[in-house]
């Protein structure tokens, strides 16, 4: 049986106190965002765009809430400009990451932004890490939590599209 | 054009009482800083586009306090998406004020879509905003902004003109720990709020 990292990603969530979650949807992220909206505990907002995850995250932590962004890479893009509050201000911010354009990608479109997504994460002042295998991605998250709560750290979980596993557009319509 | 940028603010800032205010990168953060510096203001110099997301993130963590989120038609222009997510998430604390003199007053008074006739009251009332209005003359908003359940929005027609530079704090460090100590107590410097 597939490990199960969505639930392990949400207990690590709800370990660390996160009450507030933005995301724009992935279908690598529906079963975690479908965990954190059903969690009375927790607030999920959608959003019109990932930029506004990062004023969502920076407007709780002033109000003393701890928060996470769910998105996919190609919304990476999306982000450099406001990434530059984040730095200047030194916002904590965990964002996990599903991975487009690698392994088994269908859309070459997607491709250009996967590629770049880490570089520009790290370019913009935020630590990356790579989960490349279920088994890794909870001990990631929680690192990611710690490094940016305690350490006010601007934090990235990329989880590799082979963990997602989605290999045609049939596929991610049907999931 | 009767109204003025730096009374309206001022008015709308006068006994704030424990009011939490976002400004706007350029324009309105000079505005609330000229309406006198405070620990509980977060003036933005970047960002552009984000002041109404800020608003929203401080009024899901703080759903006791009011939030005061004071912009101008451009940044909000940049945003607008923010209005939807607004919208679904009906935050009763929340009022957004957009200070429009349908310029770029930072780069030039370049004309916004505002003063081609872009009705952002109207969006933000297709949004889902509980209470949206135009104000094109003088007009008490203070029970908007400290009593009446939002999410409010109000698009308030200002001239264009220019005014004197009244600079808040430029450390972005500086400007989240001080207001995060005025709100939070000591216990900001090291925690967040308790789960």
């Amino acid at each position: 049986m597939q490990l199960d990292w969505p639930a392990e990603v949400h207990r690590e969530l709800t370990a660390a106190g996160v009450r507030l979650v933005g995301y724009v949807p992935d279908a690598g992220h529906k079963r975690l965002i479908e965990l954190c909206r059903a969690d009375r505990k927790m607030r999920a907002v959608p959003l019109t765009t990932e930029e506004e995850g990062i004023g969502l995250a920076s407007g709780a932590w002033l109000g003393g809430e701890k928060s996470v962004l769910l998105m996919q890479s190609s919304g990476v893009g999306n982000l450099i400009n406001v990434l530059g509050m984040v730095s200047v201000c030194r916002f904590p911010l965990v964002m996990v990451i599903t991975m487009r354009g690698e392994q088994g990608e269908f859309n070459p479109w997607q491709v250009p932004m996967g590629e770049a997504s880490a570089r520009v994460l790290e370019t913009m002042g935020v630590a990356v890490r790579q989960a490349g295998e279920p088994q890794a991605i909870a001990a990631h998250v929680r690192l990611a939590l710690t490094r940016a709560f305690e350490a006010q750290g601007a934090e990235a979980v990329l989880i590799a599209q082979k963990v997602i596993g989605i290999k045609s557009f049939q596929e991610q319509r049907s999931q | 054009m009767s109204l003025h940028r730096r009374a309206v603010v001022k008015k709308l800032l006068e006994k704030r009482g424990d009011l939490l205010v976002v400004a706007g990168l350029g324009s309105t953060s000079w505005d609330i800083t000229a309406a006198g510096d405070a620990d509980l203001n977060f003036p933005t110099w970047g960002a552009m586009g984000q002041a109404a997301m800020l608003g929203l993130g401080l009024a899901l963590a703080q759903p006791k306090r009011r939030v005061l989120v004071v912009t101008g038609d451009g940044e909000m222009l940049m945003g607008l998406g923010s209005l939807a997510t607004i919208g679904v998430q009906q935050p009763k604390n929340l009022t957004v004020v957009v200070i429009d003199n349908e310029r770029y007053g930072e780069t030039g008074m370049q004309a916004t879509h505002t003063a081609h006739g872009v009705d952002m009251a109207a969006i933000a009332r297709a949004c889902g905003f509980r209470n949206s209005e135009k104000i094109l003359k003088e007009k008490d908003l203070r029970k908007i902004v400290h009593k009446i359940p939002g999410p409010n929005f109000l698009q308030v027609k200002v001239a264009a003109e220019s005014v004197p530079l009244v600079l808040p704090p430029k450390d972005g460090i500086v400007l989240k720990e001080r207001f995060r100590r005025a709100l939070l107590g000591k216990s900001a410097d090291v925690l967040a709020k308790e789960p």
